[in-house]
């Protein structure tokens, strides 16, 4: 399976995510610069990684999300593409209007980072299918604006959908229902804050995060 | 050129920082005045933070080389080997007056100047970490100045996506007018990769990278080498403004330039700016250089030439390119969104020229700037040695539940959870261990093998301040002790030395001990200093801080498979403690938190002993004789031991005291030492191996339960000292204490 891993200006966890989707798939992912227009044929996964696109400058992943490969990808994803996006690629799906609802500053205006309790909320979606239905998993958080908000309208259809994948048993950021992670209305684009890609390797922070990547390359 | 004479009044010398002498030889040396820009020029290149002119003659009696040692002090940052081809460069600097005056900005650009050194020769940071020393906690500054120093190195740190694996945070009433903020960068490279900042050969382009340069920190250094006083705040402006957006961009560029073969040399534009940057890298290579100073990008319109070069704009950088690789230059810095101009040319005159407006507006031979700084034999007197206190003479607590739960929850000791949960830690995926585990030595994997090196900052302000030499002694030794508690194999220093006026006699002979001390203990350990900064004049209305040589230490972990923490203890495992116990309180923090007193002699460090006894633990650690290993230093055996019962969520139940005095026993300070948590059936092989060595080692408990005993003394649960432990720093911030 070919994945891919966008590379904004300042991103910084797209080495990780690479490293991560190497590990499980024995293959490299290509690594596409964000002026790039068009996906190359034959990736059939798609990770925004974390970072800084764009220093965070006027909103946490608004710039990214309009960069031309975003459109590209956006488009593709309309027609069943599978898109991941971790802390700055959740908050640039949400700005390039692939997710609902937006990540406003954390709720004490600070950055957080630490291991981060998580329930998986169900198992019936390509993302968790490999977890048990609520299991706990501990992925870290890492960031500055991941406090999810969505209108009471969006979140009651979330919710009714079973959209709402992950959810933080002590949440670390104010976000509406603890939700840490949703996906869209067709089940193919995924966005979390925390990092599941810094949650695969027994040294570094667990291997919690294993099952998520396996879940999604196994639909592909 | 035409200046009349009288512009530069002898205010306008005392301005610049400069000394009546000083200026005298600035006269000597050009054989005319200088003019107002050549006069800035001479300012900051002479300038405490530039020249070390206090301190140089003393640094030069630092060990510098040895077998891994690839590059020491006098390049960007120091490198050293650590097989398969991999270098590791490292440097920490201080960033300490601007932190004080904008603690934000202060500390992100002095994150941002660090990394920039590492990065400049051709290293990836890999790892950052802080040592940080604030006022009284109830000092009126205090809270705004933790919360915006921790939030500036976050912001800046966290943006670029370099993990901040770990540090210290002391809290003393000798730093309420004088923040340190020392900031250490670790970076890996290649071997055969390193660049260095000398400019070779005449006619090659010089380019200028990254930001623009506007009028910030214009006098930055120059300000880092004075006293503060009641209007410090109006050196605000001097304070630079940090973007590490430009920065992330300026490391992946430089990278991936240097993964060419187009780079001749290459300086990070840092304390005074492209006049510093220009200058060492014409001097080192010997060289002159011309810049055509219209070609500078800048921010604002209408700058002048003393503006342009006297400027501490961040993010930029000055690079010689080989001819005929222009191009590839731009292309490089273009695709990554960067300014990028060619500003000038090497040359062989051996002058600094610079033109601006078509006329030539400064030109100064550039080795009387480089060489011939000024280089002072200050005088210095010894510190009085302070008396040895015996435990016996002091007194000893009634109440040892009483006396431990504050100990555990006072500053020096109390958890900094506050502040690295506001640090990335985790970013790039090797962080094997950091300050989340509350360890000795932070461990970053080196990306893709199943090595890793382990790094740590020490310093004990209290103990240099009462003995220089012990207490320098002690600095490196406890970076030394702690990077042998994670099983790695200790290789060299940093150190950022923050002291008071270097005019005052005995400021400067704190200075000397310590170094003196250092080195000494560099010489048993065979742990060279390879880089290092001098933060001098950290005084406030005469009020100097306490002596601060901050250490950074760095070693290597051959085996991923052989390391150790403090978290592993298992339940059923004995403690044994490795070195002799006194039972010393002279500035103990037993002493200044329970009884208030700051008096007596350090702990005396024995060297050769440290040096038995970490090897000995080492080897112990790569046999995979131990399950956890924590080193003794703040608080002594008790803390020690609660913190190892914090890592491993077990109870720990220590023996009856061996010494008549139980205070000396639990909270004394003695060195050497190290508990080591092991299996029941290793007991004996590690006992009798100490014992054929000379090694101290006793039995002194047991792990298990879920509280901290020791015979006679204490009884407390984890959870309620975990909870003093962790509520401190918060309760400080939100204003509830």
């Amino acid at each position: 399976m070919q994945t891919a891993v966008i590379r904004f200006p300042a991103s910084n966890c797209d080495r990780d995510a690479a490293v991560a989707l190497e590990k499980l798939t024995g293959r490299k992912p290509l690594i596409i610069w964000h002026r790039e227009t068009e996906l190359p044929a034959g990736v059939g996964f798609v990770v925004m990684p974390g970072g800084f696109s764009y220093g965070d400058y006027l909103r946490s992943g608004a710039i990214a999300s309009r960069s031309p490969i975003v459109q590209d990808i956006k488009a593709k994803s309309e027609r069943g593409l599978a898109v991941a996006g971790f802390c700055n690629g959740f908050q640039i799906l949400t700005e390039a209007g692939m997710l609902p609802g937006a990540l406003m500053r954390n709720k004490n205006l600070k950055f957080v980072c630490r291991p981060e309790k998580l329930t998986v909320t169900h198992s019936n979606s390509k993302f968790t299918s490999k977890y048990e239905a609520k299991s706990e998993v501990v992925f870290p958080v890492a960031h500055h604006d991941g406090n999810y908000f969505a209108d009471k309208e969006t979140v009651g259809r979330l919710e009714k959908e079973g959209r709402v994948l992950f959810r933080y048993t002590d949440n670390p950021n104010g976000s509406v229902n603890d939700i840490a992670g949703i996906v869209n209305e067709g089940g193919n684009v995924f966005g979390m804050m925390p990092h599941p890609e810094r949650a695969i390797d027994p040294l570094h922070g667990g291997t919690d995060g294993i099952d998520l990547f396996k879940s999604i390359l196994e639909t592909l | 050129m035409a200046r009349k004479q009288s512009e530069i009044t002898p205010e306008i010398v005392a301005e610049h920082g400069l000394s009546v002498s000083e200026y005298e030889i600035v006269l000597d040396r050009l054989g005319r005045e200088p003019n107002l820009t050549e006069l800035g020029i001479f300012s900051v290149m002479w300038s405490e933070h530039c020249s070390y002119k206090s301190s140089r003659r003393h640094l030069g009696k630092f060990l510098t080389t040895g077998d891994r040692v690839i590059q020491g002090p006098g390049e960007n940052a120091g490198v050293i080997d650590i097989d398969d081809g991999d270098a590791i460069i490292f440097k920490m600097e201080s960033h300490n007056h601007p932190s004080f005056i904008e603690p934000y900005q202060g500390a992100a650009t002095g994150v941002g100047g660090i990394m920039r050194d590492v990065f400049t020769m051709g290293a990836r940071p890999i790892a950052l970490l802080n040592a940080l020393r604030f006022g009284e906690p109830d000092h009126p500054k205090t809270r705004t100045l933790v919360s915006g120093v921790v939030a500036g190195i976050g912001g800046y740190g966290n943006c670029v996506g370099v993990p901040t694996v770990g540090g210290e945070t002391n809290f003393h009433k000798g730093y309420n007018g004088n923040i340190l903020v020392n900031a250490m960068c670790v970076g890996l490279a290649r071997a055969d990769n390193v660049f260095y900042s000398a400019a070779k050969g005449v006619g090659n382009p010089i380019f200028y990278v990254g930001s623009k340069t506007g009028r910030d920190g214009i006098h930055g250094a120059t300000m880092a080498s004075a006293e503060f006083d009641d209007d410090s705040d109006e050196k605000r402006p001097t304070v630079q403004v940090g973007d590490p957006f430009t920065e992330k961009l300026l490391i992946e560029a430089c990278l991936e330039l240097m993964a060419t073969d187009a780079i001749i040399a290459i300086q990070d534009m840092g304390a005074a700016g492209l006049t510093s940057s220009s200058i060492e890298m014409a001097d080192k290579g010997g060289v002159g250089i011309e810049l055509n100073l219209d070609k500078v990008p800048q921010r604002e319109p209408n700058m002048t030439a003393y503006e342009m070069m006297l400027s501490e704009s961040q993010e930029r950088m000055l690079m010689v390119i080989k001819p005929g690789k222009e191009q590839l230059a731009f292309d490089v810095f273009e695709k990554w969104e960067l300014d990028v101009a060619q500003i000038g040319k090497t040359t062989d005159t051996g002058h600094l020229v610079l033109k601006h407006h078509k006329k030539k507006v400064c030109d100064i031979p550039i080795s009387p700037l480089a060489d011939d700084a000024p280089n002072y034999d200050r005088p210095h007197t010894k510190t009085a040695p302070r008396p040895v206190l015996n435990a016996a003479d002091i007194h000893e607590t009634q109440d040892y539940n009483d006396a431990l739960m504050r100990i555990i929850s006072s500053p020096n000791i109390a958890s900094k959870r506050w502040i690295w949960e506001q640090y990335d830690r985790h970013v790039m995926t090797d962080t094997v261990d950091s300050s989340q585990s509350g360890g000795d030595a932070a461990i970053v994997r080196i990306h893709g093998t199943n090595k890793a090196v382990a790094i740590t900052t020490d310093c004990t302000p209290r103990y240099v301040e009462a003995d220089p030499y012990e207490g320098g002694k002690q600095c490196v030794a406890e970076t030394w002790r702690n990077l042998t508690c994670v099983g790695a194999d200790p290789i060299a220093i940093t150190d950022c030395l923050n002291f008071g006026n270097p005019e005052r006699p005995e400021i400067m002979g704190q200075l000397v001990g310590a170094i003196e001390g250092m080195n000494e203990a560099c010489h048993t350990f065979d742990y060279p200093v390879v880089s290092g900064n001098v933060s001098l004049y950290n005084e406030t209305n005469g009020q100097a801080i306490p002596p601060t040589p901050a250490v950074g230490g760095v070693g290597l972990i051959p085996d991923l498979h052989k390391f150790a923490t403090l978290s592993g203890a298992k339940s059923g495992d004995t403690l044994i403690l490795i070195g002799e116990t006194t039972g010393w309180l002279g500035c103990s923090i037993y002493l200044s938190e329970i009884l208030s007193r700051g008096d007596g002699a350090p702990p005396p460090v024995d060297l050769s002993v440290e040096k038995l006894n970490g090897d000995f633990v080492r080897k112990l650690i790569r046999s995979r004789r131990v399950s956890a290993v924590h080193d003794l230093s703040d608080g002594g055996l008790a803390v020690t031991a609660c913190e190892m019962a914090f890592a491993s969520g077990l109870g720990i139940k220590l023996a009856k005291s061996p010494l008549a005095e139980r205070h000396g026993w639990l909270f004394g300070e003695d060195q050497a030492r190290y508990l080591i948590s092991v299996e029941k059936n290793s007991v004996n092989p590690v006992l009798s191996t100490a014992k054929a060595k000379s090694i101290s080692a006793q039995i002194v408990g047991t792990v298990g339960g879920d509280r901290l005993t020791a015979e006679g003394a204490f009884d407390l649960s984890i959870a309620d000292l975990r909870q003093a432990n962790e509520n401190w720093l918060p309760n400080l911030m939100a204003g509830d204490k």
